[in-house]
């Protein structure tokens, strides 16, 4: 009789465990909130990333924030018709050193969204919808609010961003500039040069 | 006469970046552009950015505050005169309404229209000629300014010249008072300007790009029409 409850139950809780990535498919403005919160939350309250620890920083990004982007479309998107130009390997190359390249930008600037207040947008698009675009804003007393929008894909593990567009200017149209022009002076291995070269010194060129 | 002659020697500068090679189309002035900011550079990072640093440092916020809330106030001014040039006039019955609330509070010095839920408008006359029609014109970047176009630096100057601050007959005072409203503009940017070292593998095409993008979603009221893939 025991063993059979112990089967039984079990069957439940491996039932339950499937039903587990369902759940994880929260909505994307959901997602965007839940993420934002977390890490104000941690920024606001963490003694370590208040006195500016880099590795504790580096750690809330690394476990908080990337595993919601989607950095091989962002990469692909900020590299527009370039992308086609760039082997698997070079693409590959790119994808992980644009990642750690906003990864090093967002511990730099992390610290300072502190006394931040976020307003959350009403999501407006279809239920069906697997391309959509969240917007925030960031409240500052006597100053105009600053507008994020994210823009998000839906992939089999959930909705994921791949771009943020920060009053109006775009992550990935800005990076697509910057591509293009070192891609034309010194090809897609000129590119993951300088990135590799600006990810591996303090300062870049500047 | 003071803008004649910035406007002589921005229209001399233009004149002989034309004698180069034609380059991208939103910024054909590209290789005098550069210089310029090559020249702004050290200017920033051995003046204003220290000096600015030193005022966020060292001025109590509440002070900082108030010199903000007050060039704000004018902001405000020409934001509402914008906002009608557009037609906006709900935009624009904001920003008076703004003015006309916090003038009562010692010249704009405390924001009250803020706490009163009064939104802050952000138009000026580069928006009003964009939504007129009129377009951006080549990019250019100017020392001590930063990114500007043909259209907005046309723009900023209006602004500057018809500003409350020209109308001060002793000049001096009038100097000290652009010279605060530029360490208090520099300073709000110290964040960004940082962020743009970290994350840019070339400045001078990051901050082109950001600011073209910006004003045209300025210009369009948040809803710019798609970008060209390319």
């Amino acid at each position: 009789m025991f063993i059979r409850n112990f089967f039984h139950y079990c069957g439940a809780l491996i039932l339950a465990a499937a039903a587990l990535p369902a759940l994880a498919q929260e909505a994307p403005d959901a997602m965007v909130k839940r993420t934002s919160s977390e890490v104000l939350q941690i920024v606001r309250t963490d003694p370590k990333v208040q006195a500016g620890d880099q590795q504790r920083i580096r750690e809330v990004i690394e476990t908080k924030l990337l595993p919601n982007f989607d950095f091989d479309r962002m990469t692909a998107l900020a590299m527009g018709r370039n992308w086609q130009k760039a082997t698997p390997e070079q693409q590959k190359v790119l994808i992980e050193q644009f990642r750690s390249l906003l990864v090093r930008t967002y511990s730099g600037a992390l610290t300072q969204y502190r006394d931040q207040t976020m307003e959350y947008k009403p999501l407006r698009a279809e239920p069906a919808a697997t391309d959509v675009t969240v917007r925030t804003e960031i409240v500052r007393s006597g100053q105009a609010p600053v507008t994020i929008d994210y823009g998000m894909t839906k992939t089999p593990a959930g909705w994921k961003a791949y771009d943020v567009i920060v009053g109006g200017v775009s992550l990935v149209t800005n990076y697509r500039d910057e591509f293009n022009e070192q891609i034309k002076s010194g090809g897609v291995d000129g590119l993951i040069k300088t990135l590799a070269d600006k990810n591996k010194g303090a300062t870049g060129k500047s | 006469m003071k803008l004649c002659t910035v406007m002589s020697v921005l229209a001399a500068l233009l004149l002989s970046a034309c004698a180069s090679a034609p380059g991208r189309a939103d910024d054909p002035f590209e290789p005098l552009n550069r210089a310029m900011y090559a020249i702004n550079k050290p200017i920033d990072d051995h003046v204003m950015r220290p000096v600015a640093q030193a005022y966020v440092d060292y001025v109590p916020k509440l002070i900082r505050q108030g010199v903000s809330n007050v060039f704000g106030n004018i902001d405000d001014l020409f934001s509402g005169i914008n906002g009608l040039l557009q037609g906006k006039t709900e935009k624009a019955g904001n920003d008076f309404g703004r003015v006309l609330v916090n003038s009562w509070g010692l010249g704009g010095l405390i924001d009250i229209a803020s706490d009163l839920g009064i939104p802050k408008g952000n138009e000026d006359f580069g928006q009003s000629f964009g939504y007129w029609g009129i377009p951006q014109g080549p990019y250019l970047f100017v020392p001590l300014w930063g990114p500007t176009t043909v259209r907005d630096g046309t723009g900023s100057l209006i602004r500057v010249w018809y500003g409350p601050v020209g109308y001060i007959p002793y000049i001096p005072f009038r100097n000290v008072l652009y010279g605060i409203g530029a360490v208090d503009l520099r300073a709000s940017a110290l964040g960004a300007t940082s962020l743009i070292d970290q994350a840019a593998i070339d400045p001078y095409t990051f901050v082109r790009r950001a600011y073209l993008q910006r004003r045209q979603y300025l210009v369009y009221d948040g809803n710019p029409p798609p970008e060209k893939d390319d």
